[in-house]
């Protein structure tokens, strides 16, 4: 844990679109493990941070989204994610956009070097070990592709999820091996993309955990919509609502109450 | 006469694919014949991560200063006896290789694997001037009996299975016992090489490829797993190399440091079965080799890569590693790219080669989850390149109009943030509301592409900046 002689870090949470619109409770999981960590927690107004359109060929879109985020962040210690490919698109993809704009593209540095994904945070930046929680169940996590390709993130979660109370994690195979999702490609090429997410689905429920949980809620929405239509009983959820220990909301995709 | 690209009926090449059987349990094998051997082979050698920096950096600077190369590699193959004819196009290289065949008088060539071939469309521009090829590979034997292209570029076969070529091998091979015994992989080998002896000793002229051409000897290399290439090269009398501009390397100490990085990507050998170094025609005190060494080297576009954001993909060694691991390439596998060269290195080489125009969807059909740059031997960076394609696309309003304009409107609330928290806190609701008793969609208006295959899960009502708001202000 920190050391309580440094005051505490102020931290800009980027809930991401997808948390923001549908699974807030992944960002209100992302608070309570920063402000457990020891951090200031705030959330300024934001939108999206210009995936969709840069990974679209859409380059002065995405310029400009990314022009917001960098304001809106500008004055944290941190900014944080609970996504690794929106944390990989401002970590790697935000000094590449504006490499022509000096100005801009010390700002969009200056951003890339103090924003971490949320799980990434904890353990490398915060130095967190282990989380106060208990989840009863065994546990499978998948590696979201930019996560684990862009941002190196792999051991670190597994290494949370062990210290949950109750938690088995058990590896399913190809655990690293793309869900099919990939943003607009999941609509675009919707026939691959099911291709792709078919044997995801197989083999998470050979693994025969209870649970599937990743870092990012596209590759989320898109297992869970495909162990749904499946009538699979395997609950999918985003890996901070389980260190968090907030596991109250239903899963993704399952039945329950909404917030007003 | 070059293959007609169908690029652009990708999806529906794609659905083919995704029902045709017999494709589907050939890819069954792909994980253990290639993903796992790669990532033993790599784990094994300490300095293999090193070892492709350094092949990155041996291929980047070669194209830097590829004139300055070209032109020390031509003059080598001068000094040694060899002619280097130059190609702008394919047309200009099917036209000086069917030149050589007729001077000789030739009825028969044999041929080793080469993908430049295909590109040009060499076999039927053979055919066309009375000329049989023989493919001596025994992948591209069987594609060249079935009348098919190759669907990868090392593997040309490997949308086959067994049962598939057994039948081929029966329907086509007439003169041998109709009840033979083909039922194992090792008997089909053994009927096709003894097939195959007998062309090679009849050709008149051997055709290869090459893996690489050494600027500083003159010397085309080649590596093979079965012996293809040097019978191909040595028994005939004349010997042509086809290859393209993006094969130079300066040394042979260059191609040494290549070698060690090209077979543990490709098949997770530490070295191909055969690597063979050809420097000219047969010297005087020369045992065997060819009476004629002619190369035919290719341009088709390349050099107009050079200088731009797509030179990188120039470093290519074809060893096939990014589509081995592609999800997408797994899924469809090769064909229903619809050109020569698939997976991730096609889908950034093909819009440079026949025109984004033609190539659109390629680029476009990856989920971007960076496997194929984690493992190119040479890093080359292929999600980054398909980027760029796709910034080309919109450049030129070539992707498709359902596209823009969802993103168009998706960016209009998205830079309007308080008409954007107020649309999507009304629109989050309804859904909520609406999707409450079962937790999902199982279809959508405007999802069609998401629903028709699986559900979309409800989101949970108010948004999470509405509720934070919210906090804050009872915090107050």
């Amino acid at each position: 844990m920190r050391d309580n002689a440094k005051p505490a870090p102020r931290v800009g949470l980027l809930v991401t679109c997808l948390v923001d619109l549908m699974r807030p409770s992944v960002g209100f999981a992302a608070v309570k493990l920063l402000e457990d960590a020891g951090c200031i927690v705030d959330v300024p107004g934001q939108t999206c941070c210009g995936q969709p359109a840069f990974n679209s060929g859409d380059r002065a879109t995405a310029r400009r989204l990314a022009q917001n985020i960098i304001d809106a962040f500008a004055g944290f210690d941190y900014v944080v994610v609970p996504s690794g490919s929106c944390g990989g698109t401002v970590v790697k993809h935000y000094p590449e956009l504006f490499a022509d704009e000096p100005g801009l593209s010390q700002k969009a540095r200056a951003l890339a070097d103090k924003t971490h994904e949320l799980v990434s945070f904890l353990t490398d930046v915060m130095g967190v070990s282990d989380v106060k929680a208990r989840f009863d169940g065994t546990v499978t996590y998948h590696d979201s592709c930019s996560g684990l390709r862009e941002l190196g993130i792999r051991e670190q979660p597994r290494r949370l999820l062990q210290s949950v109370l109750g938690l088995d994690l058990v590896e399913m195979t190809d655990a690293d091996v793309c869900c099919g999702f990939g943003g607009t490609f999941a609509v675009k090429y919707g026939e691959i993309s099911n291709a792709i997410v078919e044997r995801k689905a197989d083999r998470i429920v050979e693994s025969g955990a209870r649970t599937i949980v990743a870092g990012d809620l596209g590759c989320l929405l898109n297992m869970a919509g495909k162990l749904s239509r499946r009538g699979s009983p395997t609950e999918v959820r985003h890996v901070a609502e389980i260190l968090a220990g907030m596991t109250d909301a239903p899963a993704i995709g399952a039945p329950g109450e909404t917030t007003r | 006469m070059t293959i007609h690209p169908t690029s652009a009926q990708f999806p529906a090449n794609a659905h083919k694919a995704l029902h045709d059987p017999q494709l589907q349990k050939a890819f069954n094998h792909v994980r253990s014949a290639f993903i796992d051997k790669r990532a033993k082979a790599a784990a094994a050698l300490p300095e293999f991560e090193a070892l492709r920096d350094s092949a990155r950096d041996i291929k980047a600077h070669t194209l830097k200063h590829l004139d300055v190369y070209i032109e020390a590699y031509e003059a080598k193959v001068r000094e040694a006896g060899g002619t280097v004819h130059f190609a702008r196009d394919a047309a200009e290289a099917r036209a000086a290789i069917v030149e050589i065949c007729r001077a000789r008088g030739a009825r028969t060539v044999t041929k080793g694997k080469s993908m430049v071939s295909e590109e040009i469309g060499l076999n039927d521009a053979l055919h066309a001037a009375g000329i049989e090829p023989v493919e001596t590979d025994l992948g591209e034997y069987i594609i060249q009996l079935r009348g098919e292209v190759p669907s990868h570029i090392i593997a040309p076969a490997v949308h086959l299975t067994k049962e598939q070529v057994e039948a081929d091998f029966r329907r086509l091979h007439l003169h041998l016992h109709p009840d033979r015994d083909l039922s194992d992989a090792q008997l089909l080998l053994t009927e096709a090489r003894a097939i195959l002896r007998e062309r090679f000793l009849a050709a008149d002229i051997g055709i290869t490829g090459a893996n690489f051409l050494i600027a500083e000897t003159g010397t085309s290399v080649i590596v093979t797993n079965e012996g293809n290439g040097d019978l191909t090269q040595i028994l005939p009398k004349v010997h042509i190399v086809l290859a393209a501009i993006d094969k130079l390397v300066p040394t042979r100490n260059d191609v040494a440091q290549l070698l060690r990085v090209l077979a543990r990507s490709a098949t997770g050998q530490e070295m191909s079965v055969y690597t063979t170094f050809s420097t000219g025609p047969r010297r005087a005190e020369d045992p065997d080799g060819p009476e004629e060494y002619h190369v035919i080297l290719l341009d088709n576009g390349r050099s107009t890569m050079l200088g731009t954001e797509f030179e990188d993909m120039l470093r290519c060694i074809r060893c096939g590693a990014c589509m081995n691991h592609c999800p997408v390439y797994q899924a469809v596998g090769g064909h229903a790219y619809g050109w020569i060269y698939p997976g991730p290195m096609g889908a950034v080489l093909t819009p440079s080669l026949i025109g984004i125009d033609k190539a659109g969807h390629l680029p476009n059909a990856s989920t971007f989850c960076g496997r194929c740059e984690a493992v190119c031997p040479v890093r080359i960076p292929l999600p980054r390149m398909m980027r760029n394609w796709r910034e080309k696309e919109f450049e030129r309003h070539l992707s498709p109009a359902p596209v823009r304009n969802g993103l168009k409107l998706w960016a209009f609330f998205a830079e309007r943030p308080a008409l954007y928290r107020a649309a999507t806190g009304l629109a989050m609701r309804a859904m909520a509301l609406a999707g409450r008793t079962k937790g999902r969609f199982t279809s959508l208006p405007l999802a069609g592409g998401w629903t028709a295959w699986r559900d979309m899960p409800a989101p949970q009502g108010a948004t999470f900046q509405a509720q934070w708001k919210a906090r804050r202000r009872g915090h107050r």
